[in-house]
């Protein structure tokens, strides 16, 4: 079975919401909905204060090449556009929502039916996609259209759909697939044609063996898009990994995956460009895994952006007693939640419970040279070098040892028995790195 | 046998001669000039080589000076004025007078005025904090306390004050050579002028939320009232984005402004001690 090359690990899978159906979150009473919810550029405000608004309507609007639309997941009025925390508890402007009923804006199709012709051509598929404020639901929040718009010396040849969900715990791409597929293989036609390309290859691990069985069932009836099981590791999903799992090409060093003819999309993505091309509908919602051990039941659920942490806990009836941490996303790459009242975003994919014990870092102790964080490292870097590299601040040479290829997927953190902050370091390392080029690039 | 002798002594001495005399007109060829009031200078230098001046090194500032032939933006912190004045000597110039700086740590938040929110367990880096999340505290433009600044200093100068979990400059050792300036991800340190007889006045504080949110999260915070910049005779102090920032190069440290503050956020050091009791309005003196 296939599986990328180098490294990777293969933590305690504990995907313990799989068996749970996608259930509709309500709407909260209020919500925060950022203004910018995407990598590049910030959006700009459409609206103001007072003004009443209509789930879809655009609230802030993409000025720039790589940034996004964002259009209000509620209907109600706007009390202020003002500065709100996010997850890590730094400050950015959103717009405060007092949420009024659910009144949808005029051309946005609401209904279950399933819409199967495509009428649009690629141009107009790529200019939906922008005016939708679709972002890359994979994580990094990366405007879609961008990607769409291949060099003209590039093609593309494969299109691929990530559904490999190799972190643990996350299983809302799973249900996903077994419950929207239908919706996914349209989204991935309507992106086949929007990329010119005849291939479409969908990676799934193993360890979604109903997953496989459904998509793979139901992809029979459209021609060139294929169901690929690979075996269970982590960092599987990471855009490069995937690549050399499905096709067996390698990505080059600082290039991006264009250069060897592949765009990678997450399923989450491809239900959103569904969505947002066949029936008009904005990025307004994305489902999240509410899990943990000791949470009483885990759930996946379809939140609407911008709905308060807080209130979904309340939901879900509370956290359990022993909890040391929240985690934004999967327990190898997600971010501890710093405060409750922060609202989600596109991109949340995840609100992960980490117990009190389990919450608490490993006591670092001397390096064994035993050289697990070279063998587990996916990118096939020396983490432990880029690590001491960092704590003597010599980052030319920290970025001579390729410290930029560096995914932060945290295999290196994971597979050390000494305990050492790897990966803490090589990510100042990076940082430092991307300070040094811009200064470069300004000389 | 004497003969033996006698030729290899002569057959050496001519070698010797030819070799000198190639080698003279080698030198002489390929002589490279080198002022030598460089070497004179830079071992006027202190040779710290701490980059303070924002040269290299200390060699890098002496040639530097000898070959532009000025002082005008060139000074060496760590020597300080009788350094330069010295130097100027050398080098026949006026010495450029520049007053003594220190390093400033403009956060009071610590232990003591803060509530911690959440608990930090990753590295002792204050740039991998900054990164990651705000602050135990709250506060998004305050010290995370971890030292970066601490392992910056080259002069001993700085140190993690246990009870309130900020740092502390030693104004004896502190030469300001800027190294905790750039280490700090947060700009919390900053250069100021030393002031007569050591005495300054500076807002300790650099968080630029609103006045009910800086309150929340840190109760030494400044809140932008306002209040010392109306008190202010010299007109140094400008409230912008919230906060008050004085400018040293206009206060005289008359003190007004320390008495005015509601919240304790402006710092009056070397003081006589009787004016600060009196209000008792900053319980903690961090330089």
């Amino acid at each position: 079975m296939n599986t990328f090359r180098l490294g990777g690990v293969h933590p305690e899978e504990n995907k313990l919401a799989s068996k749970s159906n996608i259930e509709k979150l309500p709407l909260p009473d209020k919500a925060v909905v950022f203004v910018s919810q995407h990598l590049g550029a910030p959006s700009v405000p459409v609206v103001q204060k007072g003004d009443k608004v209509k789930v879809g309507q655009l609230l802030a609007k993409a000025e720039a090449f790589i940034c996004a639309n964002t259009h209000s997941p509620y209907s109600g009025t706007i009390t202020k556009i003002d500065l709100a925390t996010d997850f890590n508890g730094y400050k950015k402007p959103a717009f405060y929502i007092d949420v009024e009923g659910d009144e949808w804006e005029e051309g946005i199709d609401t209904s279950d039916s399933i819409v199967r012709e495509i009428t649009l051509d690629s141009k107009q598929i790529v200019e939906r996609i922008k005016d939708r404020g679709v972002v890359g639901l994979g994580g990094a929040a990366f405007p879609t259209h961008v990607k769409y718009m291949i060099p003209q010396d590039k093609k593309a040849e494969y299109l691929i759909i990530n559904a490999v969900e190799c972190e643990p715990y996350l299983t809302s791409d799973n249900r996903v697939l077994l419950e929207k597929a239908e919706e996914v293989l349209i989204g991935i036609e309507v992106m086949k044609r929007a990329l010119g390309v005849a291939c479409a290859l969908i990676g799934i691990e193993n360890n979604k063996p109903e997953a496989i069985s459904h998509m793979s069932e139901l992809a029979k009836n459209y021609k060139g898009t294929k169901v690929v099981a690979l075996k269970t590791k982590y960092p599987q999903g990471a855009e490069k990994q995937l690549i050399y799992a499905l096709t067996g090409r390698e990505v080059p060093s600082g290039k991006l995956p264009i250069e060897v003819g592949c765009v990678v999309n997450n399923v989450g993505t491809a239900l959103a460009i569904y969505y947002a091309v066949q029936k008009n509908m904005p990025l307004i919602d994305n489902i999240l895994t509410f899990t943990g051990k000791s949470v009483k039941r885990n759930r996946n659920l379809q939140v609407r952006v911008g709905t308060p942490l807080q209130y979904i806990i309340d939901y879900c009836g509370g956290l359990p007693e022993d909890t040391g941490k929240l985690v934004n996303g999967g327990p190898m790459m997600g971010k501890a939640i710093v405060d409750l009242n922060a609202p989600t975003v596109k991109t949340t994919s995840s609100i992960l419970v980490i117990s009190q014990k389990e919450s608490m870092r490993k006591e670092e102790t001397n390096c064994l040279r035993c050289g697990k964080c070279v063998s587990a490292c996916p990118m096939g870097l020396e983490p432990i070098l880029l690590f001491n590299l960092a704590k003597q601040d010599r980052w030319e040479e920290a970025e001579k040892e390729c410290a930029m290829d560096c995914i932060e997927c945290g295999c290196c953190l994971f597979s050390c028995p000494a305990g050492k902050p790897l990966l803490d370091l090589i990510r100042v390392a990076k940082n430092k790195i991307g300070v040094i080029r811009r200064l470069r690039s300004q000389r | 046998m004497i003969d033996t002798v006698i030729y290899a002594i002569l057959a050496l001495s001519v070698i010797g001669a030819i070799s000198a005399l190639i080698l003279y007109f080698v030198a002489q060829k390929f002589k490279v000039y080198e002022d030598p009031r460089i070497d004179i200078v830079a071992d006027k230098l202190p040779g710290a080589n701490c980059g303070g001046c924002g040269f290299a090194g200390c060699r890098a500032l002496a040639e530097s000076i000898v070959k532009s032939e000025s002082l005008e933006g060139k000074f060496c912190p760590v020597g300080g004025a009788s350094t330069m004045a010295d130097i100027a000597q050398v080098m026949g110039l006026e010495a450029v007078a520049s007053d003594p700086m220190i390093a400033v740590v403009r956060c009071n938040g610590g232990k003591c005025n803060t509530t911690k929110k959440v608990s930090y367990q990753g590295v002792d880096n204050c740039l991998y904090a900054h990164m990651t999340f705000v602050s135990e505290g709250g506060c998004a433009n305050g010290c995370l306390g971890l030292g970066s600044c601490v392992k910056a200093c080259k002069f001993d100068a700085l140190k993690i004050n246990e009870e309130t979990g900020l740092p502390e400059v030693n104004q004896d050792k502190c030469v300001a050579c800027g190294a905790c300036v750039k280490a700090c991800p947060r700009n919390v340190i900053e250069l100021r002028k030393k002031g007569k007889n050591d005495r300054r006045v500076f807002v300790c504080c650099i968080n630029q939320d609103k006045g009910t949110v800086a309150k929340s999260n840190c109760k030494a915070a400044c809140i932008g009232c306002g209040k010392c910049a109306k008190v202010c005779p010299f007109e140094a102090i400008v409230v912008q984005n919230n906060l008050a920032y004085i400018d040293f190069t206009k206060c005289k440290s008359c003190g007004k402004c320390v008495e005015e503050c509601p919240t304790g956020a402006i710092h009056a050091v070397n003081f006589p001690k009787k004016k600060i009791v009196e209000k008792e309005k900053t319980p903690e003196i961090t330089i």
